[in-house]
């Protein structure tokens, strides 16, 4: 292993801007003649627009424009769309209401964008928007997804009856019930996977831009998939055909899934530019942001598995309803069906499942994919029920899990999956040692006498990433294929370009890929770049999310470097005067097999431009190669996390005392990045568990609308975490990667649950497990004791 | 409008400006300093902290007035040329930072956890005293391993550095 190669902790080449504060990102852009853009949003959760006052506010200071939604509609410009087609069970396809990025007549969820006012300062675009003043009849509103389908529930949109967009189903509905019809026990739960606010530290921003002497657009965006929004804007909502329509991510501060989806906000900012003929700026306020960005999760689930007289699992039976929020966000429907019940088989054998899934509109924020994206959802299913039905047989958690495993690969799921590689047991094995899984009772006890109450819990996730084979998320409905892209570009003097549809905000891809082509091609890291984010420079690609951007941004480079190194051999066999089946690369140098002839990498490069030494009829000059790469199956990292807590009952205060984490995500190519991709995702599942909760009031109110209210896992809420990997090759990519950017997100809210259960010794009690809420079941506990 | 004079970064600024601009727009919008950020409205989040007259602060939560005839230091003032300052060094040796919006803003405060408590941080204190510094991408693990990394390289540090650096 060479120092910048693969498996190297390479220290990152990114960093030296972030450190120096010479990032650059979307808000940080300012160009010549830029305008600003505020929004007033609607401050009900449903209501009719009866009238907008905006005289006074037009002839404020610094004011250029105010636009509403007539004026959004007098540009017939298309609506925003979902592009994942899911169907229901009854064969109708889901029902996708329009979503303009300004309504006419009608709001649906508080934080809806209603008015854009575009000034010569920010402050003055704030300023004018709060002069406007706006006439709204209130209608009652839904936002509980348990309610939303009631007959008497207020309706959202005419096109979905019962506010229901889809009732869909996946798995042998018959032989579950067989299953269960046979089993010596049952297991069932009701779980809530409580809706979160992703919260990137950077807010989500735009710079758009119209050059009317050439009709083109440029969009500067704090996105995900420059090249999916662009596709969106231009092909769905028709903003400018696809070759005017520049898009640019540049630095971006975060994601964690909130930062793919098609907005309102940049579409306005696009349209406002071509009308008032001025780059605009939007940048959005935290406070915004809470009601503007796709929240994540909010299932509500019913879930039983079954067992025989053994404590082997015969079937799994689900019913989730999933809150889509007001509007279908760009994959939302995706979100609780493929990405979701597809993984409802965990690292186990079941033999049946069946799951029903019905998503409701609501009157709140639209909600999408937020790290992990359904995977979470199904691991706190599975691996909840698996720790419960383990207390309820009186066996050892881990060994009710390691008696279900699937043990043979490949492993055919009843829910589509096919699962490639693993070696579950030994990820177990491995978190159970380094958590001294053995010694937990002895510090149970020893808590005891210190008055607090101890609990331990494990969780052996499985996530499908990759994401994913084109041809088969085709088939299940998505609208794109989700190969990736590459393009290296080999310069004369030996540096390279390397040019990928991956993007990256936080991952590190400047320096792991770059890894890969310094360990394939020998050169130093220092003399490869890795360009992404710009339409302009980059072909195409289909972005960042799913922990895709290894197994299939970097299968997409590896495949482009294999074109590159069979064209340098061609270019070397003519410098060596050899056969070309004879060359030999290895380590940077080019070499005659059986000969002492050598040229370096760099020798090739010159050569292959000045192109003295073949002739233009043997072979074509420069060394560029690119490639698509659609992988062949979805990659599955496994793991298992063990969490431990401590529970101080007069607060009801849940420390995280011990978290370990045990993942095998194949092929590491940077293991310091990898770790912190872990680090990262652990703390916002337990985050989800312990702290973040999104309240609505039964009006429509975002309650917790702001940092005072929303609690963001600070630094001490956590112990130094245990992290470390079992490798299992992945067989379906030429990397063996198999992508760990979600892994921690998905499996601590079902490993911190199960230690809290474990502690308090009742089921009862639903994420976020506050201190209040912990206090509440201890005081419930007490009364029923003293009431015995 | 009134006029604004101030040190940042060594260097005398002075502006007319409208009163109600907060430290962070003057940076951001005024000098074009876009290193120190804005991640939340409510002071919380410490995307902003730059120090003024060798303390920290959130600049999001002062009015630029406030700061008149004060020496600031940002982010950008913090290295000496390509060289970088200990604590900068650390974040980059111990993966501090992910996608680098909070780093300006931990970095920081973390000279001023140093400049207030010393060169030797335990863990405990590090978490502790990071309570106004969020962060989304890291779960802080490698934040609390650079701040304790940099404190210890700055006391073994002898380069001569502005005085809200130190």
């Amino acid at each position: 292993m060479s120092a910048t190669g693969i498996g190297a902790s390479v220290r990152r080449k990114e960093d030296f801007r972030f450190v120096t504060g010479r990032g650059q990102y979307t808000a940080d852009i300012a160009r010549p003649g830029q305008a600003h853009l505020y929004f007033v949003r609607s401050t009900h959760a449903h209501a009719k627009i009866l009238r907008i006052h905006a005289g006074h506010a037009s002839r404020m200071p610094g004011v250029i424009a105010v636009l509403t939604g007539e004026d959004f509609a007098a540009g017939k410009l298309g609506s925003l769309v979902c592009g994942w087609l899911i169907h229901s069970k009854d064969g109708t396809p889901m029902k996708m209401a329009p979503h303009p990025a300004l309504p006419v007549d009608r709001v649906r969820h508080v934080g809806e964008p209603v008015v854009a006012v575009i000034a010569e300062r920010a402050d003055q675009a704030r300023d004018a928007a709060e002069a406007i003043s706006i006439d709204y009849e209130e209608l009652p509103s839904v936002v509980d997804p348990a309610k939303a389908q009631a007959p008497d529930a207020p309706q959202i949109h005419e096109v979905a009856p019962n506010n229901t967009i889809y009732q869909w189903q996946l798995g042998d509905p018959a032989a579950t019930e067989a299953a269960f019809a046979r089993a010596a026990s049952v297991t069932a739960i009701d779980l809530v996977n409580n809706r979160l606010i992703p919260n990137a530290m950077e807010t989500r921003a735009a710079v758009a831009e119209y050059e009317p002497g050439t009709e083109q657009f440029t969009l500067w965006n704090t996105s995900q998939n420059p090249h999916v929004a662009r596709l969106v804007l231009s092909a769905f909502v028709g903003i400018a055909p696809e070759h005017r329509l520049r898009v640019i991510a540049p630095d971006v501060g975060g994601g964690f899934g909130s930062k793919i989806f098609i907005y309102p906000e940049e579409l306005v900012a696009l349209w406002a530019a071509k009308t008032v003929r001025r780059p605009v700026k939007w940048t959005s306020e935290r406070s915004e942001a809470f009601v503007a960005d796709a929240h994540g999760r909010d299932h509500v689930t019913r879930a039983e598995l079954a067992f025989d007289a053994e404590g082997k699992i015969l079937g799994l039976k689900v019913k989730t309803i999933a809150n889509l929020g007001a509007f279908m966000s760009t994959f939302s429907s995706s979100v609780p069906t493929y990405l979701y019940a597809t993984l409802l088989s965990g690292q186990y054998d079941i033999p049946a499942i069946f799951c029903e899934v019905d998503a409701v509109y609501t009157n709140t924020v639209p909600v999408d994919a937020y790290r992990g994206a359904g995977r979470p959802e199904a691991t706190f299913v599975v691996e909840r029920l698996m720790e419960v039905s383990a207390r309820r047989l009186g066996v050892d958690p881990a060994e009710l899990r390691r008696k279900n495993f699937v043990k043979n690969f490949p492993h055919q799921t009843p829910v589509i999956m096919n699962y490639d590689a693993g070696d579950y047991a030994a990820s177990l094995d491995k978190a159970l040692a380094l958590a001294d899984y053995a010694g937990f009772p002895q510090r149970k006890r020893e808590a005891a006498g210190r008055g607090k109450l101890r609990g331990i819990g494990l969780s052996a996730y499985i996530e499908a990433c990759g994401i994913a084979p084109s041809q088969a998320v085709g088939s299940l409905g998505a609208g794109v294929g989700l190969w990736e892209s590459a393009e290296v570009r080999v310069n004369p003097t030996g540096t390279v370009e390397v040019l990928t549809g991956s993007h990256s905000h936080g991952q590190g891809h400047e320096t792991t890929f770059a890894q890969l082509v310094s360990h394939r091609l020998g050169i130093p890291i220092d003399n490869i770049a890795v360009v992404h984010g710009d339409t302009d420079k980059v072909q195409f690609g289909m972005g960042t999310y799913g922990s895709r951007s290894g197994a299939v941004g970097m299968s997409a480079i590896s495949k482009a470097l294999d074109k590159v190194e069979t064209k340098a051999k061609k270019v070397a066999a003519h410098l060596m005067e050899a056969s070309e089946a004879d060359i030999v690369f290895e380590d940077g140098k080019f070499t005659v097999a059986g000969t002492d002839k050598a040229v370096t990498f760099g020798e090739v490069a010159l050569n292959a431009y000045i192109a003295h030494k073949f002739s233009g009829a043997e072979l074509e000059p420069g060394l560029k190669e690119g490639a698509f790469y659609d992988p062949v199956n979805f990659t599955f990292p496994a793991g298992c996390h063990v969490c431990e807590v401590e529970i101080d009952p007069e607060t009801g205060r849940t420390d995280v005392v011990n978290f370990t984490a045990v993942d095998d995500f194949g092929n590491v190519i940077n293991p310091m990045i990898v770790e912190g991709q872990v680090h990262g995702g652990i703390v916002q599942g337990i985050g989800q568990a312990l702290m973040e909760a999104c309240v609505y009031d039964e009006s429509g109110q975002l309650v917790t609308g702001s940092y005072n209210d929303y609690r963001m896992p600070r630094a001490g809420d956590f112990p130094p975490l245990v992290v470390d990997t079992t490798v299992t090759p992945c067989p379906s990519n030429p990397l063996g990667i198999k992508g760990c950017g979600e892994a921690g997100a998905i499996a601590a809210p079902a490993a911190v649950m199960n230690a809290v259960t474990d502690a308090l010794g009742t089921e009862d009690i639903a994420m976020p497990a506050t201190p209040l809420a912990v206090w509440t079941v201890l005081q419930r506990q007490a009364h029923r004791e003293a009431a015995e | 409008m009134p006029a604004v004079s101030m040190t940042v970064n060594g260097t005398p600024v002075t502006a007319d400006i409208d009163p109600r601009t907060l430290l962070v727009q003057f940076l951001r919008e005024h000098l074009r300093l876009t290193g120190t950020h804005v991640g939340c409205d409510t002071s919380q989040c410490g995307a902003c902290v730059v120090h003024v007259n060798g303390e920290a602060v959130k600049s999001c939560a002062m009015l630029a007035v406030q700061a008149d005839g004060a020496e600031v230091l940002t982010i950008e003032g913090v290295a000496q040329g390509d060289t970088l300052h200990p604590m900068q060094e650390a974040f980059r040796d111990n993966h501090g930072l992910q996608c680098g919006f909070c780093t300006p803003g931990m970095i920081m405060t973390a000279l001023d956890m140093v400049r207030r408590l010393g060169p030797v941080l335990d863990d405990h204190t590090i978490r502790e005293e990071l309570e106004g510094n969020l962060c989304r991408c890291t779960g802080y693990h490698n934040i609390v391993k650079s701040i304790a990394a940099g404190a210890r390289a700055m006391a073994a540090d002898d380069t001569p550095r502005r005085a809200a650096a130190e």
